[in-house]
């Protein structure tokens, strides 16, 4: 094997060569394909988290749906969907979407659970009314355990992305098919190597809000 | 014994825990470590059973410097009881209380036998050896934690504020069941606590510790009430020094006077001047309308009575 | 539904290269070569980090960062590096896939033990392997199991991934179905995973059962 694992030229030639499977395009849309289902995943999960903390009966049914998506083989779902929304990036989307949702809800209710009793019971002696308790005092406290959710929603989003590539809506995933096509390295390498940092930034941008966020709960970790 | 030879423990950041402690702690009777939060009886304690080692100065337990001994060796010899009891969830109480019959290798069914014979010395119902941590109340765990710690029969009792975080009613119960078994056991035990209550209430010795780890008196429970060594001491225990003083002083020779006609323990304050203390006798009096403490027998027969100006010349001494 | 009928009715996916039990078999050693892989690294280097507290923050940024890998384009080079003789171009990204969870839970149960049970553990003269082994690792062990469950979860509805450089597994359903725009067969394929993760759970759930001690599955 004489073939390098990256030829650097191919990396100047292709990061932005006008087409539409430049490097920076696709990453461009993997970006997009990647965080809004972590975003509506979050919208959503909240709501319905929030409602499963507060009626016990739900959770049970929500945590075993949620298992069973969090099962599902992204490859199945994004070629289902594909005879319903067609080659669109809502393909993915949806599909990750749910996926989000398996990893948030659970935070948010684990997060809910992690209010201590007394404080809640505090709270509610010092007159809160529920919806500044909730926004005042249970979702600050909730805040840790659910961004522990995020970070792993957000880089497990950033992943499952280029499987996409599979139906043609990949992002940065092309590049895995086109290396394995032509039998050449470089695009591969450099598709895991980005896929790898935009995770880690989303990880570090995450860790960063936490901070921002609970400056209480900055531990010596 | 166990002697403190100008201990002196720095953590990391340059805390000075406990400062120069030298100090005996005698074989067979219960020694109390009382101080304000943050005095370092904690610190003191564990650098007995090496779980914090000092950064000056020796703990020798009978002679020998524990820091020479294996830890693991040297804490199995020692029992060791926390406020939060630190009982193994996932065992049953009977194997809790087995813990290290099992490490030194007992045989299963004399460790087991063992544990069920301590459950019943500290009060709980053989029913609940087959229950986990979980299923007690907090009381019921800390006797748990304390029979733990007996099991396998060690000299030395280590004990960190173990009754702490019981209601009033529950405390005063599991220290009343520990002086009895210290009268059955005699054991060399150490005791950690904030109350001074407590101290006196438990100690055949208090040592009184101030903040930044400095000793500041050594006394018996009477001798410490009455001559307080400074304006610390004196401080820390209290306004009501004095009424608590006398109950260390026996009621037995106060001078009685005869009962006067129609005087009956019904509607008066009753003492048992062969068993109680003046404080006893001085409440008795207090209790009673016309002023007059009764003092009766073993069998409740009056034996005379006593009025509170003869207590209070009696206190004075 | 039709799809389902369609799939499971065939006698196509009955019998010879297609068959689905043989599918089935594939889907299971991948899954459960890269999943026992995986936790024979995790739950050992978890249990020393959450012990000793050396090396955590490194560890699970890192794991973190594992998460992220694409398990495509990791299948894809291998491939291409090492060829399709072995099953190593499968297991190698799947083992990266399930590492993380199993490290992350087994190292956070350790060091989220109670640390007054720490204290006495230590303080009744346990040993510090003792300690971990007879004091933290039943506390934790709830944890632990959930780890092991999510990434054999992951472990199996990736493993579908294989079947693009040619490997087989139930994914190949999925891939085949896809080229020849067979809905009902990707559908099928989709099913059979889904069925395979649910039993895995199931096991999961039984196995908590057993090996986690009343005393402590009540305190949670
Ligand atoms: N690991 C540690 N590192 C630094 N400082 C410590 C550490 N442990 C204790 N200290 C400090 O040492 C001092 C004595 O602590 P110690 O726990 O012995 O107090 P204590 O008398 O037991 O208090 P309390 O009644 O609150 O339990 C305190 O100021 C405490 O903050
Ligand atoms: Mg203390």
């Amino acid at each position: 094997m004489d073939e390098p694992l990256v030829r650097w030229d191919w990396i100047a030639r292709n990061w932005d060569n006008g087409g539409p499977t430049s490097v920076k395009v696709l990453l461009e849309n993997h970006i997009v394909m990647a965080f809004v289902p972590v975003i509506a995943g979050l919208l959503i999960a909240i709501p319905l988290g929030l409602a499963c903390a507060r009626y016990r009966w739900l959770y049970q049914p929500t945590v075993g749906i949620m298992n069973v998506v969090y099962s599902l083989p992204s490859l199945a779902l994004f070629s289902i969907l594909l005879s319903v929304t067609g080659l669109t990036q809502t393909t993915v989307i949806i599909p990750l979407t749910l996926f989000s949702l398996a990893v948030l809800i659970p935070a948010v209710v684990d997060g809910m659970r992690s209010v201590p009793d007394h404080v809640r019971q505090s709270a509610v002696a010092m007159g809160f009314q529920p919806m500044r308790r909730l926004t005042r005092v249970e979702l600050p406290i909730a805040v840790p355990v659910v961004l522990a959710g995020l970070r792993v929603a957000a880089v497990s989003s950033i992943s499952l992305v280029s499987v996409g590539a599979l139906i043609g809506q990949g992002g940065l995933g092309y590049l895995f098919i086109d290396g394995w096509q032509r039998q050449f390295y470089t695009p591969i390498v450099v598709g895991i190597v980005l896929v790898v940092a935009l995770a880690l930034v989303a990880d570090l941008v995450i860790i960063a809000a936490q901070r921002l966020l609970t400056p209480w709960a900055r531990r010596r970790a | 014994m166990i002697t403190f030879d100008g201990v002196t423990k720095r953590y990391a950041d340059g805390t000075v825990a406990v400062d120069d402690l030298s100090l005996e702690v005698p074989d067979g009777a219960i020694t109390v470590f009382v101080g304000p939060s943050g005095c370092g009886k904690t610190t003191s304690l564990r650098m007995i059973n090496r779980m914090i080692d000092p950064t000056e100065g020796r703990v020798l337990l009978d002679g020998k410097d524990v820091t020479t001994v294996d830890p693991a060796t040297l804490r199995r010899g020692i029992g060791y009881v926390i406020q939060q009891a630190g009982l193994f969830p996932h065992r049953r109480i009977v194997d809790n209380i087995a813990t290290v019959p099992f490490l030194l290798g007992w045989d299963k069914k004399k460790a087991r036998d063992r544990a069920m014979e301590l459950l019943e010395r500290v009060g709980l119902d053989p029913k609940m050896a087959r229950r986990y941590p979980y299923q007690l109340s907090g009381g019921q765990q800390q006797r748990v934690g304390v029979a733990r710690a007996l099991a396998a029969d060690p000299p030395v009792l280590l004990m960190d504020e173990p009754f702490s975080a019981v209601d009033p009613i529950v405390r005063a119960s599991l220290q009343e069941e520990l002086l009895r078994l210290q009268s059955e056991l005699h054991k060399t035990i150490v005791f950690v606590t904030h109350d001074i209550d407590e101290a006196v209430k438990l100690g055949d010795t208090v040592a009184v510790l101030r903040v930044g780890g400095k000793l500041a008196q050594v006394a018996a429970p009477a001798d410490l009430l009455s001559d307080p060594a400074d304006d610390f001491v004196r401080e820390f225990l209290g306004r009501d020094r004095g009424i608590r003083r006398l109950g260390f002083v026996p009621a037995k020779n106060l001078a009685l006077d005869p009962a006067p006609e129609g005087v009956t323990p019904e509607g008066h304050g009753t003492f048992n001047p062969a068993r109680d203390s003046l404080r006893a006798a001085l409440d008795a009096a207090l209790l009673s309308p016309d002023g007059l403490a009764v003092a009766v027998d073993d069998d409740g027969r009056v034996l005379g009575v006593v009025g509170q100006a003869a207590l209070v010349g009696a206190a004075r001494g | 539904m039709n799809w389902l009928i369609e799939f499971f009715g065939s006698a196509e996916y009955w019998s010879g290269d297609d068959a689905i039990p043989l599918r089935l078999l594939q889907h299971l050693e991948y899954s459960f070569l890269a999943f026992a892989i995986a936790a024979l690294i995790a739950i050992p280097l978890g249990l020393l980090i959450g012990h000793t507290g050396r090396g955590a923050v490194i560890v699970v940024v890192s794991a973190n960062a594992a998460r992220a890998l694409p398990t495509l384009g990791l299948l894809v080079l291998v491939v291409l590096l090492i060829g399709v003789g072995t099953l190593w171009p499968v297991l190698i990204p799947l083992i990266a896939l399930a590492i993380p969870p199993i490290l992350v839970n087994t190292y956070e149960g350790i060091r989220g033990a109670d640390p007054d049970l720490r204290d006495a553990a230590y303080g009744m003269g346990l040993r510090g392997s003792q300690v971990l082994f007879r004091a933290l690792l039943p506390v934790a062990l709830p944890l632990i199991l959930l780890g092991l469950r999510l990434s054999a979860i992951t472990v199996v509805a990736t493993a579908t991934v294989a079947a693009y450089v040619g490997l087989g597994g139930l994914g190949r359903y999925i891939i085949d179905g896809l080229a020849t725009k067979n809905y009902a067969e990707v559908f099928g394929g989709a099913v059979l995973v889904v069925l395979l993760a649910l039993a895995v759970q199931t096991g999961f759930t039984l196995l908590n059962r057993v090996i986690v001690s009343p005393g402590v599955r009540q305190v949670r």
